[in-house]
C-alpha cells in the first residue's frame, strides 16, 4: 500500500476514456462499479465538453457480485450498441472489475456484435493514466489500421492528441499549419476527432508526426513496423525544437524545410532589453517527460534562465528525463509523490517553477512565481483563446505565459530603486496581480520567501545579527530568499557563526553573476 | 405532517418508477470531502485503488492542497497477492500517519470497492488499531464503496459506524443528526434555544472529546434525508426519531421546528416568539428568487437523496411544477413527511437507468433540470437549463436564513439564460 493524497495521473481506464472521448463513432463499455462515472466530469467540466463521454458503465453493485456481473456486462454492451450504433467498441475493466475476473474481452467476443470489438488489458494496480491512453490507442490502431495505398500527395498523420490533453486542441491546429506551409497535408489526426474509419486510413500517409510520446508512441512504433511509416522524434515545442522538427519533416517528406516565421516573436521579445532581467533566473521544471524536456531547452536556450532542477511523474519517460538532466548537469527527479517534489523545490528555492496544477499550489505555498507547462491541469488551462504550446505561435504563448508571473523588468528595476518607498514597496506586490496594495507596515515585517531552515541543514547553525537581518530586508523580496541562502552557505563554508552586514556584502560579491 | 386534513392526493401514495441500469452518481467516498471539514480532529484513510484517490482529488478540487485530513492507501499488486500481509500493511500505514500527525484523534478506515471485493476485513483492523492507540485515537471503519453506497450515503455509513461506540446516557435530550456547515448548525441550535430546547447534542461532533451520548430518553431529529442507516443505529440504542419534513425553506424549517417543539411541549406563544421574525425574513427572501421560478417546471436526476425535500420546497414555496423527482434511494420513513406535502402529479423514481432517464428528460424539456456535473454541460448544449446538484450538498442551504440563498441557487441558471444575448453554438 502507498499512502497518497494527490495523484498526478488517474488509473489506466481514465486513459482509455481519454482516447474514447477524443474519438467519434467509438464507444467504450467499461466494467465498473457505481461511482466510477465521476471521471465523466473531468471531460464535461474541466474540458467543458458539450456531450457525455462515449462510455457505458456496467455499474454493478454489491448485490450483483457473484454470477450477475457477467450478464450486466453483456447487457451494457448490447444496449450501448443498440443505442449509439458505434463503428467500433472498446471493452475493458476498471480496477474493481479487474478483481472479479469477468473477462470483458472474452465475453464481448462471444456476443457477435456487427462491429469490431477491441478488448483492453489495462493493469490497474501497476500502471496509470498515460499508459492507459497509449495502450488503448495502440490496440485500436492494431485492430483497425492496415496497409492501404499511399496518398498521391505527401501526407502525414498527427498521432497522440487526446481528450483532456494539455493544449492538444490548439497544438493540432498549429502543427497542421506548419506542415501546410511546407506542402505537407495531414491525412488523419488521431485519436482526437478521428473515427474508426479514419484509423483504417492511417496507412495512406507517408509518415507519422508523433506529437505526444506519452499517448502515441506505441502505436507509432507498431505503424513503423507493420505499415512502414517512419515517425518524427522531435516534439516541436520551442523555437529551436520547431526548427529541428521542420528539418526532420523535410527529410522524411522530401520537401524543403520552409518555415514562415513572420509571426514568430519570442526571439525578439527575449532579446529586447526588458528581458535582460530574465538572465539566470533559477527555474525548476516538473511535469510529464515530454513537456519538461521541451521546457528545459526553451528555458536555457531561448529565455536565458538557469535550470536548477527537473523531473517527471511518468516513469515511462524516465530514461528521456535522465538524459536531459545529464545534459544540464543535474539529477532528474522521477517520482509521482508530490511531497518529494515539494521538498526538492523547497531545498532549491528557485525563483520560478514551471510545472503542473500541483506545482502551482506548491508555488503558492512557498511564494514562488509559477507557470503551468504540463498536465494535470485545471479548468483555466483549457482556455477559450487560441493558445498552443507547439510551433511558432506556441513559442509566443510560452514567452508570455512564463514571463507573466515574474515581476516585469522595468517594474523590478523601479522596485529596486524605491524599495524603501512608503507606497511602492515589496509588500505591495506586482501591479498586474490581484490583491489590494498594502501600505508599508510601520514595523517592517520580514516577508521571507525562502523555506525556513531546518536544523542540520547547512546554515542552520548561523545567527543573523540584527543589523544584517535589517539589511537583508532591504533586498527585494523576489531575490531575498536566495540572498539569505547564499549568505548562510558562504558563512558556513568559512566556519563563521554570525552574519553581519559585512558578511552579507562579502557573500554578494562572491556570488555575483 | 400537514396540519390540515388532506384533501388532494399526495406523492406519498404515488407509484415509484424503479429502473436498474447504468447510474451516473458518485460513490460514498465523496462524503469525505465535507466530513473531514466538519470533524476537525479526524483523518479519513481510504483503503482503495488509484481510482479512489483520483476520485477524491477530482471531487475535492483545490481543497486537496489545504493539507487535507484524508488520503488513500493505494492497493498494489503485492497487497492483492496475499491477504495476510494486508493487515500488516494497514498497521504500517496507520502508524506512519499517526506518528506524522499528532493532532489526529479519530481515524476512519474507509472501505472502497476494491477492498470490499477482496474482502479486506477493515472492521478487524479498526478493532486492533483502536486497542493499540486508545485512548489517544479511536479508530472506526465504515464503507464508502460504490457497490454499496451512493454519494451522501457515505456520511450515513460513517455516522452509523460511530453510533455503537457512543457512551450511554439516561438524560432527556435532543440529538441533531447530520453534518451541517458550522454557521447553519449554530443557527439551528439558536432557534432551538430560543424555544427553550437547550439540551442538544450534535452528531457528528466537531471534536472527539465533545460529549455525545445516547440512550432511551434521547430523541433525535435529522437535518439530512440520507441518514437511514444512522437512524436505525440510533433506534437500536433506544433513541426515538422525530419524523418531520426537512428544514429547507420557510415551510420546511417551521414544520421541522414544530415537530421538535411538540415533542418538548413548547407553547404556541414561545414558538411564535422564536420563529415569527426569521419566518418573515425567509418568506421575503424566497419571494425575490421565486419571481424567476414561479410557473416553471423542474426535473430531478438522482444524486443525493435531497431531491424529495428540495422538490417539496420548490413546488410548495417557489411555485414550480415538478415533472420527475428522481432519488438514488428513498427512505420512506425519513422523506414521507416531505412526500406527503407534494401534490400528486410528478413521477417519483428511485434508482436509475441513465440513458432511459435522459430520454425522459429530453421529452419533458423542463425549464430547469437538476443533475450532476457529468450531465449538466451536455444537457445545456442541448438547450436545457440545468442546476448542478452537488452544490446543494456543499452550500449552506438549511433553515430560515439560507432559504433565499437556496431558492437563488435554482433561479440563478434561469436568470443567466435571460441575460446572455449571444447564443452558444
Amino acid at each position: 500500500m502507498k499512502l497518497t493524497v494527490w495523484t498526478y495521473e488517474g488509473p489506466p481506464h481514465v486513459g482509455a476514456m481519454r482516447v474514447a472521448t477524443a474519438m467519434k463513432g467509438l464507444h467504450y463499455v467499461l466494467h465498473a462499479p457505481q461511482g466510477d462515472t465521476y471521471a465523466d466530469l473531468l471531460f464535461t467540466m474541466i474540458e467543458r465538453r458539450n456531450h457525455r463521454p462515449p462510455v457505458s458503465y456496467t455499474t454493478f453493485q454489491a448485490r450483483d457480485l457473484g454470477s450477475d456481473t457477467a450478464n450486466l456486462f453483456k447487457t451494457a454492451c448490447r444496449d450501448a450498441y443498440d443505442r449509439f450504433k458505434p463503428e467500433a467498441i472498446i471493452v475493458g475493466a476498471s480496477c474493481t472489475a479487474e478483481l472479479i475476473q469477468d473477462d470483458p474481452g472474452g465475453m464481448a467476443e462471444t456476443m457477435d456484435l456487427p462491429v469490431p470489438v477491441i478488448p483492453l488489458e489495462l493493469p490497474s494496480y501497476q500502471r496509470k493514466e498515460n499508459f492507459g491512453a497509449d495502450e488503448t490507442f495502440f490496440q485500436i490502431v492494431r485492430a483497425l489500421a492496415c496497409k492501404v495505398e499511399r496518398t498521391a500527395r505527401v501526407t502525414c498523420n498527427l498521432i497522440g492528441p487526446t481528450a483532456l490533453g494539455f493544449r492538444h486542441r490548439d497544438d493540432v491546429t498549429e502543427i497542421t499549419g506548419l506542415l501546410s506551409d511546407m506542402g505537407v497535408d495531414v491525412n488523419v489526426v488521431a485519436p482526437l476527432n478521428a473515427t474508426p474509419g479514419d484509423i483504417a486510413r492511417l496507412g495512406a500517409a507517408h509518415f507519422n508526426v508523433l506529437m505526444y510520446p506519452e499517448t502515441g508512441e506505441t502505436a507509432c512504433r507498431w505503424m513503423e513496423r507493420e505499415l512502414g511509416l517512419p515517425f518524427t522524434k522531435t516534439v516541436p515545442i520551442g523555437v529551436g525544437a520547431t526548427r529541428d522538427f521542420v528539418a526532420e519533416v523535410a527529410a522524411l517528406a522530401g520537401v524543403a524545410a520552409r518555415i514562415d516565421d513572420t509571426r514568430l516573436r519570442l526571439p525578439w521579445y527575449s532579446a529586447s532589453v526588458d528581458s535582460t532581467y530574465l538572465t539566470g533566473k533559477r527555474v525548476y521544471l516538473f511535469g510529464d517527460g515530454t513537456h519538461v524536456a521541451a521546457a528545459a531547452r526553451i528555458a536555457r536556450d531561448e529565455m536565458g534562465f538557469e535550470v536548477v532542477g527537473l523531473g517527471c511523474y511518468n516513469r515511462e519517460q524516465a530514461r528521456l528525463m535522465r538524459g536531459v538532466a545529464k545534459e544540464f548537469g543535474l539529477t532528474a527527479l522521477i517520482t509521482d509523490d508530490y511531497l518529494e517534489v515539494e521538498q526538492a523545490i523547497a531545498e532549491l528555492a528557485p525563483e520560478m517553477i514551471l510545472g503542473t496544477q500541483m506545482e502551482r499550489h506548491i508555488a503558492k505555498r512557498l511564494g514562488i512565481p509559477c507557470a503551468v507547462i504540463s498536465a494535470p491541469v485545471h479548468v483555466q488551462d483549457f482556455p477559450a483563446r487560441y493558445s498552443p504550446q507547439m510551433g511558432l505561435e506556441g513559442a509566443n504563448v510560452i514567452f508570455d505565459t512564463w514571463v507573466h508571473p515574474l515581476v516585469m523588468g522595468l517594474e523590478e528595476h523601479l522596485l529596486h530603486m524605491f524599495r524603501d518607498d512608503f507606497e511602492f514597496h515589496d509588500d505591495a506586490g506586482a501591479s498586474h496581480h490581484g490583491g489590494a496594495a498594502m501600505a508599508r507596515p510601520e514595523q517592517a515585517a520580514a516577508n521571507e520567501t525562502a523555506a525556513p531552515l531546518r536544523p542540520g541543514e547547512p546554515g542552520g547553525e548561523v545567527i543573523w545579527l540584527d543589523a544584517a537581518e535589517r539589511e537583508l530586508r532591504k533586498v527585494p523580496f523576489f531575490v531575498r530568499g536566495k540572498a539569505r541562502r547564499n549568505t548562510e552557505a558562504f558563512a558556513a563554508e568559512r566556519g563563521q557563526r554570525e552574519i553581519s552586514v559585512e558578511t552579507l556584502y562579502e557573500a554578494k560579491a562572491h556570488y555575483a553573476r | 405532517m400537514s396540519d390540515a386534513p388532506k384533501t388532494l392526493p399526495s406523492c406519498l401514495d404515488a407509484p415509484v418508477l424503479r429502473q436498474r441500469g447504468q447510474r451516473e452518481v458518485f460513490c460514498g467516498l465523496t462524503s469525505i470531502i465535507w466530513l473531514h471539514r466538519k470533524m476537525q480532529d479526524a483523518f479519513f484513510l481510504v483503503i482503495g485503488s488509484r481510482t479512489c484517490a483520483h476520485l477524491l482529488q477530482s471531487a475535492a478540487g483545490v481543497m486537496i492542497f489545504a493539507e487535507p485530513r484524508f488520503g488513500t492507501a493505494i492497493l498494489e499488486e503485492t497487497d492483492l497477492a496475499g491477504m495476510a500481509d494486508a493487515q500488516e500493511e494497514i498497521d504500517r500505514q496507520v502508524e506512519r500517519l499517526l506518528s506524522r500527525r499528532g493532532d489526529i484523534r479519530r481515524l476512519f478506515l474507509v472501505g472502497s470497492c476494491p477492498s470490499e471485493v477482496i474482502k479486506l476485513d477493515l472492521a478487524k483492523a479498526a478493532e486492533r488499531l483502536s486497542a493499540k492507540f486508545a485512548p489517544r485515537v479511536q479508530v472506526t471503519n465504515f464503507t464508502g464503496s460504490g457497490i454499496e453506497t451512493t454519494f451522501t450515503e457515505g456520511e450515513d455509513t460513517c455516522l452509523a459506524a460511530m453510533v455503537p461506540a457512543l457512551p450511554a446516557t439516561e438524560a432527556r435530550q435532543l440529538m441533531l443528526v447530520g453534518a451541517l456547515p458550522d454557521v447553519v448548525q449554530d443557527q439551528g441550535l439558536d432557534l432551538l434555544a430560543r424555544m427553550g430546547v437547550t439540551d442538544v447534542t450534535v452528531l457528528p461532533s466537531l471534536r472527539a472529546d465533545d460529549p455525545v451520548a445516547v440512550g432511551p430518553n434521547t430523541v433525535f431529529a435529522l437535518t439530512q434525508p440520507f441518514l437511514g442507516g444512522t437512524c436505525a443505529a440510533l433506534e437500536r440504542r433506544g433513541a426515538r426519531h422525530i419524523a418531520a419534513p426537512f428544514p429547507f425553506g420557510e415551510v420546511g424549517t417551521t414544520a421541522w421546528l414544530r415537530a421538535i417543539a411538540d415533542e418538548f411541549g413548547v407553547s404556541d406563544a414561545v414558538f411564535a416568539a422564536a420563529t415569527d421574525a426569521p419566518r418573515a425574513r425567509a418568506r421575503r427572501a424566497i419571494a425575490q428568487a421565486a419571481e424567476t421560478l414561479a410557473g416553471k417546471s423542474v426535473f430531478f436526476f438522482p444524486d443525493s437523496q435531497l431531491e424529495i425535500p428540495l422538490a417539496r420546497f420548490l413546488t410548495g414555496e417557489c411555485g414550480m411544477t415538478a415533472i420527475e423527482i428522481g432519488a438514488p434511494y428513498i427512505h420512506r420513513q425519513l422523506v414521507g413527511p416531505d412526500l406527503d406535502l407534494i401534490p400528486a402529479g410528478p413521477q417519483i423514481s428511485e434508482g436509475q437507468d441513465v440513458d432511459l432517464q435522459l430520454d425522459r428528460a429530453r421529452a419533458a424539456r423542463a425549464d430547469l433540470t437538476v443533475c450532476g456535473l457529468g450531465l449538466a454541460n451536455p444537457l445545456e448544449a442541448e438547450g436545457l437549463a440545468t442546476k448542478w446538484a452537488i452544490e446543494l450538498v456543499f452550500t449552506p442551504v438549511h433553515f430560515y436564513e439560507q432559504a433565499g440563498d437556496l431558492a437563488g441557487l435554482f433561479s440563478r441558471p434561469l436568470r443567466r439564460r435571460g441575460l446572455l444575448k449571444v447564443a452558444a453554438e
